[in-house]
């Protein structure tokens, strides 16, 4: 097609356009609006509502707008008594079967129908004879559907087929016995499918768990950024009377698009879970005591000073990089200001051999819309589609328009677009990388050489290397369960030579929505603000588990919950004289270690900065008051460096705490760089049964934990032992035999489920999950025995 | 004059269907000679164009000109598929060149493959037609033994494979691109056009579609020649065609014979009407042709031209002969009902519209019929015709404004006194 524009008249007004582009996307560009349902621009044209029917000069009928291209002197009316004619037309014949119970809608007020009815409906109905019902049906805890207002647009069936690349609603039945649904009695699972909510343009689909908790027009909204994956998702919260009643996405083209996981859709429901700390707690002769601030924080002061006031290196500061820039910001001063460079925010990483060598500020290197026009990419310990659904959707758009995609899992994920899987156990892993690596003749030292050399080079490692070599814009990622494996400095290194042996880059996605914020921040044992390497290491995440100090300051972490290992964190905690626990929740995991509870803000009732994975910083205010007493986590820090007596804790406001920051991070980039060609000795062995624990998708922090239709959804499983019928027959145990999962000495009861994504030689048990909470690490070998 | 393109077999053979009997009346020859003598295929496309040969299917496009559309060079798989479907109310033509002459469907289909340039065609044949599919696959088994069908075939380098694909029974699928949907394993919906076959068919792939007529009548007219087959026909309607004849007549069935025959010629042929009833008024062309006076009709020709001229369609050829003794606004429920039934449900028009107006022709034909709805039925049928995806919302619409302009009479009588103006009396409708 040639670059030069047609010219078209649009109701006396002369408009440009490419040739072959569609009327409807010409006009919506210049303003004029032309009504319709069916088409949606994220979306393939179905051209079946017949809404947007427009008169064409010189063809006798109306002409659907959606779907007809535009050419060189077309004109075009789209108010003409023959258009008119035909959308009011199409508008009655919408209505005849319309139950019309907008009082009872939760869609009203916000109603494409309605909104176009006001304009192109009727007063009073033709139509006498009695009006289609459609049945009741159940998809699952998210989306409340009420298919008697289905217009049969179509949009949600192309959403599953062309977005979220699962077909989980179709249109069965033929004629006005048309319907939407599952074509199964089934639930609706996808990651992503919350989207079809705001995609249906009637109250066909609305949210269940904010349904009929308040009408569109109470609401006020306000937008904010999604505080769980690396995304950063731009969204809008609704609020009423000092509450989110529901959480939208905003467009962002660049980030999110128009679309939003269901994970960042739904989890403001546990902002008003009933586990919030709303008052400040201590633990007094070992009972828990709701107190005022005033003595909560002299109490923690106390207990702070005399664990660690002499010796800093005491104080052990382990935060959730769910914090905000700020928080995060604040807590590694106050933590330095103590004479401590204990600080990490890694708190699920064990493999900490890397630091000094590593990547200054781990992130893409790419951008998130980037990541669409990539033609290769080797994704490394990674369940994108689960962890970071936003990124899994534009991988799969790369994969879609030829991109050669494959992994190396420690488990066979499922998957919404084409893709290689090599699935081994965590140890067979690196084997696998260095095979790549040595098909791809990459440049490696020391004890990383020498096991490159002795690895075999597999047809699919050549595959593999052949793909990223001829890609212009190749990467290799590291997910999630790379940065949790034992040998992750050994990964590392090795994508890092690949990437330089074949000319493609090095990335990583982080894992929570402020991981790159906490590189920036400083919240690092070896690196300061703006990533810079600190004179005095102090200790990471595991020595700080592993020799136990006397005093800790946690936020937004739990024990049982958040940390690699939690049997270590626990028995660190329970040793410790002093922890502090800035907390939004009373958890169980906190009550039993803690000293002092202090009650902070949770998502959207604090304004603050989150820094997502291509960098990109983005700034919200707090939306509703915090609950009860709590406090936003960064004027807490704030006072207790002033009571500290630590110098530079004199920020009004989060904003000035930003500045401050800023003055050190503001130009500091994503980089991936890393600087050496070496490892250490294999940690993860294929002796034994080796454990693999990832963190499922609504178990990944604590407010998702405690979002309660989340939870009920076929995604949040409980916890559960799962082997491969090969391993569970050398094993000698039973699918739904109950077992005894030992680690390290520790101890938990699990049920068993025979599941083919496991390979041999390995056990899946999830972390993050109640009954997980007293085991070992992620990775590691398990023994099981029969109940 | 009769019976010399899709029936010229019939009376010469006693088993047409099978190959040696087709071969014994010159079968395969114009294949041969196309394969053997290498053949131009715009040569072929040309003689097609020159025939005046209009799609049999009810749209009467031009066959040539529709094969013009792709370019026989353009890289990448191309599709020859016949319509077999034969779903339009009163049409039963294309069971009987299935049943009687499958071999020259067959040929007609090899012909068209080599003229566009395709080497794999489909044949969809409508679900019901069971015997007739086993018939026709049994013909498919006999030309690839011969040699007809397959690889390279007599030594000419062409590979031609055909299949045939019974329907699941919905009338919808003769609609060309549902038809190609439903090949495709998905459900059977209109996709809207432009793009249309030619350049975006089975699979995504350029396409031409025809009617089973249509295809079958390609080998002999490149036997006979473009002249000598429109020679058959009148201007503007080259040929002769089939006409599915059905009613109270007294020898239904169908007939060969050139277009421009006059309708009383036919009604003759079939026989005129039974047990002493009189004609009271013609479908044309098929259900979703409107209807035509009886008396009128008797003055027409049955060509494209005069047919459109009164106001309805040649369509599929499908005569529907209707007496005296039958009540209107009964055979529209019927007809109504018929469209709401199998109508896809993708568009807004059709899918509520044809179930309005079939409630509201069912109300009248039960006696619970209101003065406005006359108005109504005619307002809704002008808010669907011409605004749909595909023809079916024009189909279902226009049945309904044929009955209400020559016969509102009896619509009047049943919502004035509850009952038929003909026959016996108020009839329990369907629904
Ligand atoms: C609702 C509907 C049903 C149709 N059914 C048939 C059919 O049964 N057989 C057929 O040949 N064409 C049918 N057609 C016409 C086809 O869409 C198409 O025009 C035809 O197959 C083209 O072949 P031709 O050019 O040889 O006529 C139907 C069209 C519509 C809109
Ligand atoms: S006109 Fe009827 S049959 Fe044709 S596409 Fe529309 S709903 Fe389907
Ligand atoms: S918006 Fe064009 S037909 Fe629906």
């Amino acid at each position: 097609m040639t670059d030069e524009l047609v010219t078209i008249e649009v109701d006396g007004r002369e408009l440009k356009a490419k040739p072959g582009t569609m009327l409807i996307d010409v006009t919506d560009a210049a303003g004029i609006n032309i009504p319709r349902f069916c088409y949606h621009k994220k979306l393939s044209v179905s051209a079946n509502c017949r809404m947007c029917l427009v008169e064409v000069e010189k063809v006798p009928k109306p002409l659907p707008a959606c779907c007809t291209p535009v050419n060189e002197g077309m004109k075009v009316s789209t108010r003409s008594p023959m258009a008119l004619g035909a959308q009011k037309g199409t508008m009655e014949f919408l209505l005849i079967n319309h139950p019309l119970d907008c009082p009872i809608c939760d869609q009203g007020g916000e109603c494409e129908l309605q909104d176009v009815a006001v304009g192109y409906g009727s007063d009073v109905s033709r139509y006498s004879e009695a009006k289609r019902v459609v049945p009741q049906r159940d998809i699952g805890p998210l989306i409340a559907t009420d298919f008697t207002r289905c217009i049969h647009c179509t949009r949600c069936v192309r959403f599953g087929a062309e977005i979220a690349g699962v077909r989980e609603l179709g249109a069965t039945g033929r004629g006005e016995h048309m319907t939407i649904g599952t074509f199964v009695e089934k639930s609706v699972d996808s990651e992503m499918s919350g989207n079809v909510i705001d995609l249906c343009p009637v109250g066909s689909l609305t949210a269940k768990p904010s349904r009929y908790k308040a009408r569109a027009w109470e609401l006020t909204q306000h937008d904010s950024v999604a505080p769980h994956d690396s995304v950063g998702s731009n969204i809008h919260v609704h609020t009423r009377n000092n509450r989110v009643v529901r959480v939208h996405p905003k467009e962002n083209e660049s980030i999110n698009e128009i679309w939003l996981s269901d994970r960042d859709r739904f989890s403001y429901e546990g902002l008003n879970s009933e586990d919030r700390l709303t008052q400040p707690m201590v633990r007094k002769n070992g009972e828990w005591q709701e107190v005022e601030w005033q003595e909560a924080l002299e109490f923690a002061v106390k207990g702070l000073q005399s664990a660690a006031g002499s010796d800093g290196d005491q104080l052990a500061t382990l935060v959730s990089a769910n914090s905000t820039l700020e928080e995060l910001y604040l807590a590694q001063k106050l933590t330095r200001g103590m004479d401590s460079g204990n600080i990490d925010h890694r708190l699920r990483q064990s493999d900490f051999r890397l630091d000094g060598n590593d990547s200054p500020v781990p992130g893409l290197g790419i951008t998130i819309q980037g990541i669409e026009s990539l033609d290769a990419a080797l994704l490394v310990g990674s369940n994108v589609r689960k962890e970071q659904p936003i990124i899994a959707h534009r991988l799969r758009k790369a994969a879609k328009s030829g991109a050669k995609v494959s992994f190396i899992n420690p488990l066979w994920i499922d998957l919404h677009f084409e893709a290689d899987q090599f699935v081994s156990t965590p140890a067979v892993m690196v084997d696998n990388l260095a095979s790549i690596a040595k098909a791809a003749s990459a440049k490696l030292t020391g004890n990383l050489a020498k096991l490159v050399k002795a690895a075999e080079v597999s047809e699919t490692a050549k595959s593999v290397a052949e793909q990223l070599k001829s890609a212009n814009n190749g990467v290799i990622m590291l997910g999630n369960q790379a940065a949790a494996h034992p040998d992750y400095s050994l990964l590392v290194v090795l994508a890092s030579a690949i990437a330089e042996a074949t000319n493609t880059s090095l990335s990583y996605i982080p894992a929570l929505s402020n991981s790159v914020g906490a590189a920036l921040a400083g919240a690092l044992p070896h690196r300061g603000p703006a990533a810079s390497l600190v004179e005095k290491c102090g200790a990471n995440a595991q020595m700080m588990q592993s020799k136990p100090r006397k005093a800790y300051l946690l936020m937004g972490a739990e024990p049982g919950f958040d940390f690699w290992d939690p049997s270590l964190i626990n028995s660190a905690l329970d040793q410790a004289e002093c922890v502090v626990a800035l907390t939004a929740y009373h958890s169980e995991s906190l009550a039993s270690c803690a000293d002092v509870m202090l009650p902070i803000a949770g998502f959207a009732e604090t304004s603050g900065t989150l820094v997502n994975a291509e960098g990109t910083w983005q700034s919200f205010n707090g939306l509703v008051k915090p609950q009860g007493d709590a406090r936003p986590a960064w004027k807490v820090l704030r006072v207790l460096g002033n009571l500290l007596d630590i110098d530079g804790f004199d920020q009004n406001s989060s904003d000035d705490v930003l500045e401050e920051l800023k003055s050190h991070a503001a130009e500091t980039a994503i980089d991936n760089s890393v600087s050496t060609k070496t490892a250490g000795e294999l940690n993860s062995s294929t002796e034994g049964l080796y454990r693999i624990g990832d963190v499922p998708m609504y178990a990944s922090d604590a407010l998702v934990r405690r979002a309660s239709s989340l939870q009920r959804t076929n995604s949040a499983e409980p916890a559960a032992v799962r082997l491969s019928a090969n391993q569970a027959k050398s094993s000698d145990v039973e699918e739904e035999e109950t077992l005894v999962v030992v680690q390290d000495g520790n101890r938990a009861q699990l049920p068993l489920i025979i599941d083919p994504r496991v390979p041999d030689g390995a056990v899946w048990i999830s972390s993050a999950l109640p009954g997980t909470e007293k085991l070992g690490g992620q990775f590691g070998v398990v023994t099981l025995e029969k109940a | 004059m009769a019976n010399e393109v899709c029936f010229r077999t019939l009376e010469y053979l006693k088993q047409p269907w099978e190959l040696e009997e087709y071969k014994s009346r010159g079968g395969y020859e114009v294949l041969t000679h196309i394969l053997k003598n290498k053949v131009g295929p715009s040569e072929v496309v040309e003689t097609m164009k020159a025939s005046g040969l209009r799609g049999r299917g009810g749209a009467g496009f031009p066959t040539g000109l529709k094969w013009s559309f792709i370019s026989r060079n353009a890289p990448g798989q191309k599709y020859v598929v016949c319509n077999s479907d034969e779903g339009e109310p009163g049409t039963f033509k294309d069971r009987d060149i299935l049943r009687y002459n499958p071999h020259q469907l067959i040929e007609g289909m090899v012909i068209a493959g080599y003229a566009i340039g395709a080497t794999v065609g489909y044949n969809y044949i409508r679900g019901e037609f069971w015997e007739e599919y086993e018939r026709f696959e049994a013909a498919l088994e006999q030309a690839r033994a011969a040699g007809f069908l397959g690889d390279n075939l007599l030594g000419s380098g062409f590979d031609f494979q055909l299949h045939s694909h019974l329907g699941g029974g919905a009338y919808v699928c003769g609609e060309e691109t549902a038809l190609l949907e439903s090949i495709e394993g998905k459900k059977g919906q209109p996709r809207f056009k432009p793009p249309f076959p030619a350049h975006f068919g089975l699979y995504g792939r350029p396409t031409i579609i025809n009617n089973t007529e249509s295809l079958s009548s390609v080998p002999v007219i490149l036997k006979e020649g473009g002249e000598w087959f429109k020679e058959l026909g009148v201007e503007n309607s080259g040929g002769s065609k089939l006409f599915s004849i059905s009613g109270n007549i007294n020898n239904p069935g169908v007939f060969e014979v050139p277009l421009g025959t006059p309708f009383s010629e036919l009604f003759e042929l079939v026989g005129g009407m039974k047990d002493g009833r009189k004609l009271k008024a013609v479908i044309p062309g098929g259900c979703s042709s409107p209807v035509i006076p009886g008396e009128q009709m008797m003055d027409l020709t049955m060509d494209y031209d005069a047919i459109q001229k009164a106001g309805s369609m040649l369509g599929s050829g499908a005569i529907v002969i209707i007496d005296d003794q039958q009540c209107m606004v009964k055979m529209l429920d019927r007809m109504s009902y018929f469209y709401h039934e199998e109508s896809c449900g993708q568009c807004t028009p059709c899918r509520e519209g044809t179930g309005w107006l079939w409630r509201v022709v069912n109300r009248i034909e039960n006696g619970k019929g209101r003065q406005e709805d006359l108005d109504l039925l005619e307002s809704v049928c002008g808010k669907i015709a011409g605004r749909t995806v595909c023809a079916l919302g024009d189909a279902a619409a226009m049945p309904v404004r044929g009955m209400l302009k020559y016969f509102q009479e009896e619509f009047q009588y049943h919502i004035d006194h509850k009952r038929c103006m003909v026959g016996a009396g108020p009839t329990k409708g369907l629904g």
